[in-house]
């Protein structure tokens, strides 16, 4: 799983069967600084509450589909939580 | 599998349901010597690994699955290991 920041959502009328009424977000993935990096996603939104602006988590590959209400479904991206708090535990050494 | 060192911990309350109470540790990617291989992971942690520890870590759905005993879970990434040692550079 990756942190991610939500920055828009996507409106598609026309899909493929199972996608309907699914939540599609743009999630920026970011490092774990929180700085973007790499291209944005499309993430279906699994917790359905998360929005632009929101820092996030999401799982990628054949275990997104896994989130979805109905699990065979062609998501390849999906929030799966939102995020509170991302805490440097003391005695981690730092890494670049 | 990959080594990681635990740099600290993700806290989350709205989720899916199959992340409740689970712990969820922030995990730089090492290499073998423990240098930063780039890049980290959010994995869940199953047996307790504390910052600064190595850890191998599973990034493989079937298995996060069976290792947690959470059949459906949208998991891929589990600690499964706490690293004593590695020795390499054999030639």
């Amino acid at each position: 799983m990756q942190l991610g920041r939500v920055t828009g959502t996507v409106v598609a009328s026309t899909k493929v069967p199972g996608l309907e009424g699914v939540k599609l977000l743009v999630v920026q993935p970011l490092d774990r600084h929180q700085r973007p990096k790499g291209p944005a996603v499309i993430a279906a939104d699994a917790v359905h509450m998360a929005g632009p602006g929101e820092l996030i988590y999401f799982v990628a590959a054949r275990e997104a589909a896994q989130a979805m209400p109905d699990t065979f479904v062609p998501v390849d991206h999906a929030i799966v939580g939102i995020v509170d708090a991302v805490t440097e535990l003391p005695g981690a050494e730092e890494a670049t | 599998m990959k080594l990681g060192r635990v740099v600290g911990n993700v806290v989350s309350t709205i989720n899916t349901p199959h992340f409740e109470d689970r712990t969820l540790l922030l995990v730089d990617l090492v290499g073998p010597d423990g240098t930063p291989a780039g890049g980290y992971q959010i994995a869940v942690d199953n047996i307790g690994a504390g910052a600064g520890e190595t850890v191998l870590l599973l990034d493989e759905g079937n298995g996060a699955r069976q290792v947690l005993q959470a059949p459906g879970a949208p998991i891929r990434t589990v600690v499964i290991g706490i690293v004593d040692e590695v020795v390499d550079g054999a030639t």
